[in-house]
């Protein structure tokens, strides 16, 4: 039943992004109308190069997940129904694919509110934990606030393109066809890049993110992770480049802020964390930074009409965006292979499952070296895509842009540096040294399903990284469409071998040289250690001269991230608190408790102002409530004569 | 008959409702309430057979029996045996004092002649004089919903007012299309029924009528 159900959802993934890929190859846009929906308001699909290109990458990693459960979820047998798991997994990967294929708000909205429903329940899982229920409960919240705001931005689109008193122009073919007026368009973008904003979990507005993704069954965080947040950039490039098309320089300028701030910020949250999978979580805030970086170098460009720079940045968003579903989707498919086998979720109780787990531990490392843009793999190319695009904008026309673009560039290169760090951490302390919490004989490798779905985005990471000239002939129409230029005629102009962004003279990469070197290095290495078996030999490790060292006294993950914590201690809420129990000789204490807790400084200034307010309000609404019907009938009596009186003056 | 007299006729049964309405206001006996609530239905029915007579308008004539065998038959009976069989004897029991309701009854009727002025000067039905008493025995009806203790006098209120807003449509556009009636009619009945049941799960609930108890649902802060 469980094989079942998950070989045909990973069928229909598959099929779904091969589809994908041919519509973002051909370019060619496919309309169809269903007759269903309400009357007078059908539903109306579109395939296109935009769509088709998301469609690939739900697709592949749906289908990469889908083999992965087969396994996953088979753990859960014993200890909890996982029907309603099946049953939501595959509404929830439907939702997202319709919201790639929507052609008009109403089935955009439904589309978007189904894939959050389902969502939603899978995130709720495990819902007997309060802090699983309080967790869905505020991604409940968040998603309904940001559903609310793109609604309002598609009925400021649907009002200005149809006028307000009729309905047909809810499609987007009309919104397309309309102009709007700056400031209208403005107000429907900023709604619409809010919404969107809250479901990519954006900084300010990612607070659901770092609770909802850790305790959602892991294959379902890769999902959301890899690509639920997704299907937020894909609205915001519908809405930005499709629906509203033209636009001034400074809307780019707020995506790249917010971009920026979510990738640093994102990233130094990420390494304060011990939890494996809410780390992973703060890490994808931070790559959602890196791909809006991307979109708003690509919008700043587009709008001051620089097309081949503008193509540029597009394609490194775009490719961003595949990039981290493949990596952080087998990130989440690692982290749910140690909980599965270790059944812990805290760094600080694990260690030394390299020995227990080689599979799992091999393929975790690709996706850190992926992450952390490390050449050969895929994250690398991206980035630097990205610094390309950032290297060009000198040629900008406006001065402010000229002086803020170095600093942006600078902090792109500091969250790339800092999340080499938190994934040094993470595999560091989760796969080498010494078991922390003791026993670990219990730990087994997972089975070959969960096995294979991380060998395939293993590969897909590698292949995405030694062949990046592939992908960009492959989204060529698509940047056209959005940029206005073709990347693929400079890009490849060394061959496939070379990828050259602009000139050759200028930049030029070539993943595969870089891999053979590597693994030509590796293989010489390898020969000299291993020609002579004799050389290498075990021993005990140095000790310094102390004795009795334990397994406990290894760097732990907030040990290693201390010297970060103190630099940008300023950024968090940070509770810091040692206590001694005396003891007769105090040069000798009986027991030492360290105490640490870090909070998100966010929540104190932009979200208990809120929720005290809504209180406060309700409170004082409240008292309205009477209980007695003669004071409910008064409240409608006053009301109708007021407005009687309002009307007759 | 011609047009004078029918106006005058109007007018005449026009102000009995009024009267009625007070009457209702100022009754402390729950069986006088009754009654004077099915009077104010007779007054009602008499009227609009007159206008269906004079204005040509047939279906008011099955308004007029369904007001008749529903407003001044049917309900009061329910009404009856409801405080029959819910034993309630004692006297109408009022929030605000009885004078204090009349008063402010008073300036009600004022205010509605005050807000139909403009409406009077456009109109050119016969029964136009009468929109003002008719909107007058709506507020009136809710007032007394407002100011009564007991649940029974409150449907009362209710369905005094749903004969204000009969009257009201009679005099304004001489009545709903008979669809209209018709449903709202059905609702009325219906409305008394679920009162009535309701009023057996209070008074089994709270093991009294008045309303005051269910303050006691009320959500603590």
């Amino acid at each position: 039943m469980i094989t079942l159900s998950f070989y045909s959802a990973a069928a229909a993934s598959l099929l779904a992004a091969v589809s994908g890929m041919l519509a973002a190859n051909s370019g060619i846009a496919e309309q169809s109308i269903l007759p269903i929906g309400l009357p007078d308001l059908p539903f109306h699909l579109r395939l296109d190069a935009l769509s088709g290109f998301f469609m690939t990458v739900i697709g592949l990693l749906s289908f990469f997940v889908s083999i992965y459960s087969v396994g996953y979820v088979k753990g859960f047998i014993g200890s909890r129904p996982v029907t309603r798991l099946i049953v939501f997994y595959c509404i929830f990967i439907a939702g997202m694919f319709m919201v790639a294929l929507a052609d008009d708000a109403l089935f955009f909205l439904v589309s978007w509110e189904v894939m959050a429903a389902a969502s939603y329940f899978l995130v709720m899982f495990e819902d007997e934990k309060t802090a699983n229920r309080r967790a869905a409960f505020l991604y409940m919240v968040v998603a309904h606030v940001g559903a609310i705001a793109i609604l309002l931005s598609f009925g400021v689109m649907a009002g200005l393109s149809a006028g307000f008193e009729n309905f047909s122009g809810f499609t987007f073919d009309a919104m397309r066809q309309a102009e709007f007026p700056v400031r209208w368009a403005t107000a429907a973008f900023l709604l619409a890049f809010f919404g969107f904003a809250a479901k990519a979990g954006a900084i300010p507005l990612h607070v659901w993110l770092p609770d909802a993704h850790p305790v959602a069954p892991s294959n379902i965080s890769a999902l959301m992770s890899g690509v639920m947040l997704k299907t937020a950039i894909y609205g915001m490039l519908r809405v930005t480049f499709d629906l509203i098309s033209s636009f001034p320089w400074w809307w780019g300028a707020i995506v790249l802020t917010i971009g920026l701030l979510s990738a640093v910020m994102g990233v130094l949250y990420a390494l304060m964390q011990h939890d494996l999978k809410r780390l992973l979580a703060y890490s994808s805030v931070e790559n959602i930074g890196i791909i809006l970086t991307g979109i708003g170098l690509a919008m700043i460009f587009v709008s001051f009409n620089l097309p081949v720079m503008a193509a540029l940045a597009m394609t490194a968003a775009l490719y961003h965006t595949l990039n981290h579903a493949m990596f952080k989707g087998l990130l989440f498919m690692g982290a749910g292979a140690v909980l599965h086998a270790t059944h812990k979720r805290d760094m600080d109780e694990m260690g030394g499952l390299i020995h227990r787990m080689p599979w799992t531990a091999a393929l975790f490392l690709i996706g850190c070296i992926s992450i952390s843009a490390l050449p050969p793999f895929n994250g690398f190319v991206s980035e630097w895509l990205t610094f390309q695009a950032f290297l060009l904008s000198p040629s900008l026309p406006n001065q402010i842009m000229k002086l803020f673009m170095p600093m942006a560039a600078a902090l792109l290169a500091l969250t790339a540096a800092l999340v080499a760090v938190a994934f040094v951490k993470v595999f560091g302390v989760t796969f080498l040294g010494h078991n922390r919490s003791g026993d670990i004989s219990h730990v087994h490798e997972v089975d070959r399903h969960m096995r294979a779905g991380m060998i395939m985005s293993a590969v897909a990471c590698l292949a995405l990284g030694i062949l990046p000239s592939l992908f960009i002939g492959w989204t060529d129409i698509l940047i056209e469409q959005m940029a206005g230029a073709r990347l693929s005629t400079s890009a490849s102009a060394g061959g496939w071998l070379w990828l050259t962004p602009i000139a050759p003279e200028r930049a030029s990469y070539s993943g595969f040289m870089v891999f053979a070197g590597i693994l030509a290095v590796y293989g010489i290495v390898y020969a000299i250690l291993h020609v002579n078996p004799g050389k290498i030999r075990r021993g005990a490790i140095w000790d310094c001269g102390f004795e009795k060292l334990t397994n406990r006294m290894q760097y732990n993950s907030v040990s290693f991230s201390m010297p970060i914590r103190r630099i940008f201690g300023f950024l968090f809420f940070i509770k810091e608190d040692v206590q001694i129990t005396k003891a007769p000789h105090p040069v000798f204490p009986v027991k030492l408790h360290y105490y640490l807790r870090i909070r998100d400084r966010f929540w104190f200034w932009l979200y208990m102002p809120v929720s005290k307010a809504a209180f406060w309000v309700s409170r004082k609404v409240g008292r309205l409530q009477q209980g007695r019907i003669q004071v409910y009938l008064i409240y409608s009596f006053l009301t109708i004569i007021v407005l009687l009186l309002v009307k007759s003056l | 008959m011609d047009l004078q007299t029918a106006a005058q006729i109007n007018s005449f049964l026009a102000a009995f409702v009024l009267l009625t309405a007070f009457g209702m206001l100022a009754q402390k006996r729950i069986y006088s309430l009754i009654h004077l609530f099915a009077w104010q239905g007779f007054f009602l029915s008499i009227n609009t057979a007159i206008v269906a007579y004079v204005a040509g308008k047939h279906h008011l004539y099955i308004s007029s029996v369904l007001t008749l065998s529903l407003k001044v038959i049917a309900l009061p009976y329910i009404l009856h045996i409801l405080v029959v069989k819910l034993k309630i004897r004692k006297e109408v029991e009022t929030m605000v004092n009885i004078p204090t309701t009349m008063l402010i009854g008073i300036a009600l009727v004022i205010f509605s002649y005050y807000l139909t002025a403009p409406v009077t000067e456009l109109s050119r039905l016969i029964t136009r004089s009468t929109i003002a008493v008719a909107l007058a025995t709506v507020m009136i009806g809710l007032l007394m919903m407002i100011t009564r203790k007991k649940a029974v006098t409150q449907i009362i209120g209710f369905l005094a007012m749903e004969n204000g807003l009969f009257f009201a449509a009679t005099s304004a556009t001489y009545g709903m299309p008979l669809v209209v009636e018709l449903g709202v009619a059905l609702d009325v009945l219906i409305a008394a029924f679920i009162f009535g049941i309701f009023f057996f799960h209070i008074h089994t609930t709270f093991d009294s009528l008045d309303v005051e108890q269910m303050t006691r649902l009320k959500e603590g802060d």
